[in-house]
């Protein structure tokens, strides 16, 4: 059997915060093959960037092997480069120069160096703004400079972390087109591009296999292979039947409430990580699904209605179904009687609704009896952050505090000292 | 409009740890062997006349220009390496940056001995002398630019530092297309600051009398305080004519253009008004000379330094760089030996002061303190609603700012003579008199930022403030002072350093053939080196350092994360 390309045996990558360890990846074992588009798909936190930047070198892994060509990986592969979702261009060098210095820095002499330059500006549709800088053009334009910066010296793995992200729709669209044309045209040496994305739909646009991701910790959970043939129509309905395949991964099932709730801090088991979503996003799905005849929609169609990306989309749906709003079984979303019955309520009404179900989390109970025991009925914000690095990495525990916040506030269970950060019981109100 | 950014005070923890008391240790240390190197020198010496005619001026502020641009050159360069070394470091945090904390609150005159007499001890008494000056005019230099650049050095937004990996960008390439990019406008404008410090410094780096020992070199700032000492009130006008004329060129010449030049490396993706505009620069750009120095010159070096560095760069991907643990440990086990000697032979020449002596040390310190507290206040008072008057009107900025900027560079020290002429006859004398010297060394810092504050202020929230009908003190309580807070934190965290060392300056002044001196501890350093009283001055040095790094750690970091976490407008 030939070689792969690109092989990744049992990665693994664990932070150190003090003394906790936390798993950000755990034992991914992966191949890249000659000829191959492969994208990592996975929400957000799943580790999919840092696989990409293991993958290149550019990180080196707790534990587990990288080989290229079957060698063992030593400092950044030359012979890959990555095209990034926030651009990264020298903001102070010209479009031509952005691309030439990926040139220099490989020797390339300097008359060459602009040939091979304007050359691949030329093929990305950049010519005539050589003499421009970045930031007088547009994202779209932004991230072509990106592409040929990348493709200019030749790699023959291409990387793509997020690289259609930070683009409106349009050009997004455009680009990938433009990508694609050029990677199946066999007009560049690629031997093969490595994609990570959050993007299903894009993911299945794209790759002709599909690696699945999930977090805490990151992992991957299967693998899709797309047959589908180029140029690949988003309204053909065997593609629509994979992106619905492909979103009843991601969403998994609604599982039974313990199992969903997790546990409270100092309790055995784990703590249930709070999507990060605000209340209008939850409550703006939730009215989407009311207007759907009979309270029940596919995901796809969902993010597709609602022109919401499928990450954010599968957030959202996971806070829902955390709070027994929304039910999820096989790719479809649907509403439950509650989550009818916040829809259609009143700002007060939904205020107490969304207070009755937080009181039923396991860290709400627990941070609320934590409040009504404490002196005067405050408690530094200090005490539950700590409480929250216990069982998150220190980024993460952050948001987890905010949301925290966030939800509670919004539900007026507690109220929050953004100047002092002190949670405090508000006191009862006596009836008027 | 810049920002005036010094440097950012490294992330606070603990206020003080074990690694400070190490770098404390060691340059009380550094400080011990230089004055005990001092005791060789020649006990005698006396230096050249220096001429008062105005002819000699030219010449003069030629020489004093070439020591600036010398001592500037070692500034620049020890600011790259120490810089990239400590953003390099895991020793960074404990280490590197409490170490350049120490070294900026050392006052200059505690290094003038240490300098001249240690160099001038092994070297012919002029090449030494001159090594001396150049040496404290670097003293006065070399600090906040290296600030700026380990600042600018750990910013580096991750994104560009992942491509200029992947991209393989090394060595020079990566100095000549990330970092030095990233950080040039700070570096530019730190470089401003340093030479305006070293301007303010240079009558006392190139003038100065050890005991018997007389030092002096041709130039500007000698030229200044001779004219000072003999009461030459015609000589000192000249001389102060042209140190001004000389820091307008200067500007329009140099820094002017340079600001021009680097508007390029702005940071952010839109296109910004405001822009450094200079008459200069464009006459440069279009000139030929200019751009045949770059074709002949600097682009065919450009090309030597890029194939140098991908030639050391082959040879560096095989080089394995790990140190062993044995090496590591013999090696710490030698260095704290020798510190550990070190600091009791220091200690042992700090005991040989007499315990009265500490008296007033003590008793300065205070009264030094107080002078700085009362030099800031008076400060804040009249710049910050300068600075939001100006900050607040575009257009009056405009020509303002310029005007404010070549004010603030023209070095106070040239015109304490012709202050103190006038003012010791106040009530107070000189002690009051010291206070409005060390404003003048520090009021400065804290305009350039109220105005950097006030223009930094959202248009949205000027307008909203203006239509809820705020009364005035509404509008300062609600919007001005938070939104100037955190400018007005780092403006104080420099005017207050500035304001200790100019008190070496201003409490112990010589004009006229007199010598007027007040209670404090920049007086009993000058004082003890005049007199060549070492034990002295070594005990004083580190009181103030100790004082100064403390009233840092203590007071301005707390205020500074204060500022980071609350008032940042966003």
């Amino acid at each position: 059997m030939a070689e792969h390309l690109l092989e990744l045996r049992n990665v693994s990558q664990v932070y150190r915060s003090g003394d906790r360890e936390f798993l950000a990846l755990k034992d991914v074992s992966l191949t890249l093959d000659e000829g191959e588009f492969l994208v990592l798909l996975g929400p957000s936190g799943c580790g999919k960037s840092t696989l990409l930047r293991i993958a290149t070198g550019l990180q080196r892994p707790t534990s587990g092997e990288v080989l290229y060509r079957g060698e063992p990986l030593k400092g950044v592969n030359p012979k890959a480069t990555i095209v990034f979702q926030t651009f990264a261009l020298f903001p102070w060098l010209t479009v031509l120069e952005n691309v030439e210095v990926a040139l220099a820095a490989r020797g390339v002499p300097p008359e060459e160096r602009r040939r091979r330059a304007l050359e691949i500006l030329d093929r990305v549709g950049l010519d005539g703004f050589e003499g421009a800088y970045p930031r007088e053009l547009s994202g779209g334009m932004r991230q072509k400079v990106g592409f040929a910066r990348a493709m200019v010296v030749e790699p023959e793995l291409l990387c793509l972390d997020e690289p259609f992200s930070a683009l409106d729709v349009l050009s997004a669209a455009a680009l990938r087109g433009e990508l694609l044309e050029l990677w199946l045209s066999g007009k560049i040496p690629t031997k093969a591009i490595l994609m990570v994305t959050h993007n299903i739909e894009e993911a299945v646009l794209l790759g002709d296999r599909i690696v699945v991701m999930e977090k805490n910790p990151g992992r991957i959970v299967t693998e899709v292979r797309v047959s589908l043939p180029h140029p690949r129509n988003a309204n053909d309905p065997s593609f629509r039947a994979l992106v619905d395949e492909v979103y009843a991964m991601l969403a998994g099932e609604t599982q039974p409430e313990a199992v969903e709730l997790g546990s409270a801090p100092g309790e055995p088991g784990k703590l249930r990580a709070l999507p990060n979503i605000s209340v209008a996003s939850m409550a703006g799905l939730l009215e989407a699904l009311a207007a759907t005849p009979g309270g029940r929609q596919d995901l796809y169609k969902l993010a597709d209605e609602l022109g919401v990306d499928s990450d954010h989309l599968l957030r959202t749906v996971e806070a829902l179904e955390l709070l027994g709003f929304v039910t999820v079984a096989k790719g479809d979303v649907a509403l439950t009687p509650l989550g009818e019955t916040f829809a259609e309520a009143g700002i007060l009404a939904r205020k107490e609704i969304f207070a009755a179900r937080l009181r039923r989390l396991p860290i709400f109970r627990w941070l609320l009896e934590l409040l009504e025991a404490a002196e005067g009925r405050r408690l530094r914000g200090e005490v539950v952050r700590r409480a929250l690095e216990l069982e998150f990495p220190p980024p993460e525990a952050e948001k987890q505090f905010q949301v925290i916040v966030n939800w509670g506030r919004y539900a007026e269970l507690f109220a929050y000292d953004d100047s002092t950060g002190v949670l405090y019981l508000e006191p009862v109100p006596t009836s008027a | 409009m810049p920002v005036i950014k010094l440097f950012r005070p490294a992330r606070p923890h603990r206020p003080v740890g074990l690694g400070d008391l190490v770098v404390f240790l060691v340059v009380a240390v550094l400080i011990y062997a230089g004055v005990r190197l001092a005791f060789r020198a020649p006990a005698y010496v006396q230096g050249p006349e220096i001429s008062l005619s105005p002819a000699a001026l030219p010449w003069y502020a030629f020489l004093s220009t070439l020591r600036m641009l010398a001592a500037y050159v070692l500034s620049l360069a020890f600011s790259l390496v120490y810089g990239y070394k400590a953003a390099r470091s895991r020793y960074a945090e404990i280490f590197f940056l409490p170490l350049l904390d120490v070294l900026q609150s050392v006052p200059i005159l505690s290094f003038l001995p240490v300098a001249v007499l240690a160099l001038t001890a092994f070297l012919p008494e002029r090449l030494g002398v001159e090594l001396a000056a150049i040496f404290l005019i670097f003293t006065s230099q070399a600090w906040n630019l290296t600030f700026a650049w380990y600042q600018s050095l750990i910013t580096i937004p991750q994104e560009l530092r992942e491509a200029s990996a992947i991209f393989r960008l090394r060595s020079y390439l990566r100095l000549r297309f990330l970092e030095l990019p990233f950080a040039a406008i700070q570096l530019i404008w730190n470089s401003m600051m340093s030479w305006a410090g070293g301007w303010f410094f240079l009558m006392a780096s190139e003038m100065f009398t050890v005991g018997a020992r007389d030092y002096r070199l041709p130039g500007l700032g000698s030229y200044l305080q001779e004219a000072a000492y003999l009461g030459d009130t015609r000589a000192l006008a000249w001389g102060l004519v042209t140190l001004i004329f000389l820091i307008v060129l200067l500007d329009q010449l140099v820094w002017r253009p340079l600001l021009a030049w680097a508007e390029r490396f702005k940071l952010e993706m839109v296109e910004s008004e405001g822009k450094t505009s200079s008459w200069f620069y464009k006459v440069l750009r279009g000139s030929v000379l200019w751009s045949s120095l770059w074709q002949r010159v600097l682009g065919p070096l450009d090309q030597r330094l890029l194939a140098w560095s991908l030639r050391k760069k082959a040879l560096g991907e095989t080089e394995g760089k790990r140190r062993s643990r044995l090496q590591f440990y013999v090696l710490t086990g030698i260095l704290g030996g020798a510190l550990a000697l070190g600091v009791a032979w220091a200690a042992r020449f700090l005991l040989s002061l007499p315990a009265s002596q500490w008296i007033p040390i003590f008793e300065g310190a205070g009264a030094t303190m107080l002078r700085v507290i009362l030099a800031l206040l008076l400060s804040a008072l009249w710049t910050i609603p300068v600075g939001v008057l100006v900050g607040l009107n575009p257009r009056a900025a405009s020509w303002i700012q310029p005007v404010v900027q070549i004010a603030a560079s023209i070095p106070a020290t040239a015109l304490f003579p012709v202050l103190v002429m006038g003012l010791v006859h106040l009530p107070g004398g000189l002690n009051l008199a010291a206070v409005l010297l060390m404003l003048t060394g520090s009021q400065w810092y804290i305009l350039f930022n109220a105005i950097a504050g006030a223009r930094a202020i959202p248009q949205d929230l000027k307008y909203t403030a203006r239509l809820m009908g705020l009364s005035r003190w509404q509008r300062w309580k609600i919007l001005y002072f938070p939104a100037l807070f955190p400018y007005l934190v780092t403006g104080a965290i420099t005017a207050s350093g500035g304001a200790w060392n100019a008190s070496i300056v201003a409490e112990y002044v010589t004009f006229g053939g007199q010598t007027l001196y007040t209670v404090g501890l920049g007086a009993i350093i000058a004082q003890a080196t005049e007199r060549g009283y070492y034990p002295l001055l070594f005990a004083a040095t580190l009181t103030m350092i100790t004082l100064v790094v403390a009233i840092n750690r203590l007071l301005w970091r707390r205020l500074y994360r204060v500022a980071e976490e609350r008032f940042k407008l966003e």
